[in-house]
């Protein structure tokens, strides 16, 4: 994998901390191929592999349907979220396809609360290169935290 | 200063005769709590530990939690599941860790007392002293130390389909007596021998008084009003047919509907959020396939009191453990499985199917957050009551339809009847409850 490449994987991973922090959801779905894979999943289950995730989505198009999901039918308690994501672990670059990893923090701020560690745990990723730039095709997102804070509702 | 006490009383106070109007107290008193704990979870109940299926081989065990107390399931060489406290016998040590495994025995680390895994003591270490070059003892146990005499606590056991309930009472009446006929036939419809597989856990603490995710699965009144996904994407029709049963005691539920399929749902859906036009962008999401299992229902949520929601939503299958840890908050724990003979789609399908719920799900997240803002109010307001009067304000054993808070009054029915009853001493229940003893 050559610098530029490098560079343009790391401003990937900044662009999606920031579009997810954002509140802007429709951001989200745009980071991945038409095919792709999203899944949550807690360490526990990714590490005894049992397949469950908590959410596990395999189409931009359910992606979208999440979005609707979190903007026109779920209620919940509005919350700010900050990611503070690693620099990636490329850990194979074969041609325009890598596979990386980048170890996680989300911290959530409730209105009139303190900020608190809502989730923390390292992405699993396949990023491609398409016409439209590098793109998730899979991102598995194995959390270490044993205890969800009540909901996750937003887009980790 | 009197309305000091008006706003923080120190018992909760009933208004009207029966349980159509439930006291904030009752979910914010730590000394109710207590009272619960001690005689929902630790006497007198089955709760809820875990599946079959969690521990297939001679060994295995899994750490879970009846109320508050650590405890341990384990299959023996015999193949017999055995649930045993976590608490060394001798220093009182929370000692096993890992939340599951395969050993031969337990061993304490702090002096390697070590047990069996049906709970027996094996091993002390110098238990008859330390031998000197004359041949004496020095130290050791009082020679009349029993190991016998400490093992773990042992708790009763009792498995139904797979689905592993303990007590610590052994004097608790059998499984089958305790859930009863009409939610027995509920419950073997879900666990009706085949073997079952488990798909993984979803873990959530809920910052809300446990019962409050008992009374939202007796609460056929919010799903199509809380749950607008439902509503939106057309599985919550008003045309549902529906019918809410529960046991003789009123302390367990079930909730059983079958999706409506004549019309077209907006003219059946009278619910403001039903939207006509929208569609899934990926209706992967509601690939439901009929099982012939189910006979029928679409969905049925069973509540087993105190400790257990058992889950068929469509193709999406779960046990809810509640798990509560002081008056304000429980952990939620998710085990969604399959079955056995289940073909690759089928496992794929409930699997997807598992998004709508959880702790992230499309219709479960929400629960999770108005509970949480139900205890809010409750802890800065507790001499203020909750209303279940949808229905009327008695308790209806059997309703043919959702439009009733009938199963929440009937649990708080039961409810003070357990904790309303006089203390009895435990030795002698039965005998001083007919001397009439500490009668109100």
């Amino acid at each position: 994998m050559d610098f530029q490449a490098y560079h343009e994987l790391t401003q990937l991973y900044a662009d999606y901390a920031s579009a997810v922090d954002s509140g802007n959801w429709d951001l989200w779905p745009e980071f991945f191929t038409e095919q792709c894979s999203y899944r949550l999943q807690p360490r526990e289950n990714h590490e005894r592999g049992f397949p469950l995730a908590t959410l596990s989505f395999t189409s931009k198009g359910m992606l979208k349907d999440r979005v609707y999901g979190i903007r026109e039918t779920l209620f919940h308690d509005p919350y700010y979220q900050r990611h503070v994501v690693g620099a990636p672990v490329i850990r194979r670059a074969e041609g325009e396809r890598f596979e990386c990893e980048a170890n996680y923090a989300v911290f959530r701020t409730k209105l009139s609360e303190v900020s608190t560690v809502f989730n923390v745990g390292r992405y699993i990723d396949t990023v491609v290169r398409t016409p439209d730039g590098l793109k998730f095709a899979s991102r598995l997102v194995v959390y270490d935290s044993e205890m969800i804070p009540n909901s996750i509702i937003y887009p980790l | 200063m009197s309305a000091q006490a008006t706003i923080f009383p120190s018992e909760p106070k009933w208004e009207l005769e029966g349980t159509s109007r439930i006291p904030f107290l009752t979910y914010t008193s730590e000394e109710l709590y207590k009272r619960e704990l001690e005689h929902f979870f630790y006497k007198g109940h089955w709760c809820y530990v875990g599946l079959e299926a969690e521990v297939p081989n001679p060994g295995d065990f899994k750490r879970t939690v009846v109320g508050e107390r650590s405890v341990i399931m384990t299959r023996d060489a015999d193949g017999q599941i055995n649930v045993v406290e976590n608490v060394c016998a001798h220093r009182g040590m929370r000692f096993c860790r890992e939340r599951h495994g395969n050993k031969k025995g337990f061993t304490c680390p702090y002096h390697q007392w070590s047990y069996t895994l049906k709970g027996d003591l094996q091993g002390v270490p110098f238990r008859r002293g330390v031998k000197q070059a004359d041949g004496s003892f020095q130290g050791g146990m009082p020679t009349d130390f029993k190991p016998a005499e400490h093992g773990l606590t042992k708790l009763k056991v009792a498995t139904r389909g797979g689905v592993v309930f303990a007590s610590f009472d052994h004097e608790v009446e059998s499984l089958d007596d305790y859930l009863g006929p009409e939610i027995g036939q509920y419950f073997d419809r879900l666990f009706n021998g085949r073997k079952l597989t488990i798909l993984g856990y979803n873990r959530q603490r809920i910052p809300g008084n446990w019962k409050l995710m008992q009374e939202n699965i007796k609460d056929p009144y919010h799903p199509g009003l809380l749950h607008t996904w439902f509503v939106t994407f057309g599985l919550w029709r008003a045309d549902n047919k529906s019918e809410l049963v529960m046991d003789a005691k009123h302390r367990h539920a079930a909730m059983i509907s079958t999706r409506g399929t004549g019309g077209e749902a907006g003219q059946v859906t009278s619910v403001s959020s039903f939207k006509q036009t929208m569609q899934l962008n990926d209706p992967s999401f509601l690939d439901i396939v009929q099982e012939p299992w189910w006979d029928g229902p679409t969905a049925v949520m069973t509540t087993i009191f105190p400790s257990v929601i058992l889950q068929q939503q469509v193709n999406s299958v779960s046990t809810r453990h509640i798990q509560p840890n002081g008056h304000g908050s429980f952990d939620f724990v998710w085990t969604h499985f399959g079955f056995e003979d289940d073909s690759e789609e089928m496992t794929q399908r409930r699997l997807r199917q598992a998004n709508l719920f959880g702790p992230a799900g499309f219709v479960s997240a929400d629960d999770g957050e108005v509970i949480e803002f139900s205890q809010q109010a409750f802890e800065s307001k507790p001499f203020h009551r909750a209303l279940a009067e949808l229905g009327g304000r008695e308790v209806n054993e059997h309703t043919p339809h959702m439009v009733t808070e009938t199963l929440i009054r009937g649990m708080y029915e039961y409810w003070r009847q357990v904790m309303e009853a006089p203390d009895v001493p435990a030795a002698a229940g039965a005998a001083a409850r007919d001397c009439g003893h500490g009668t109100a």
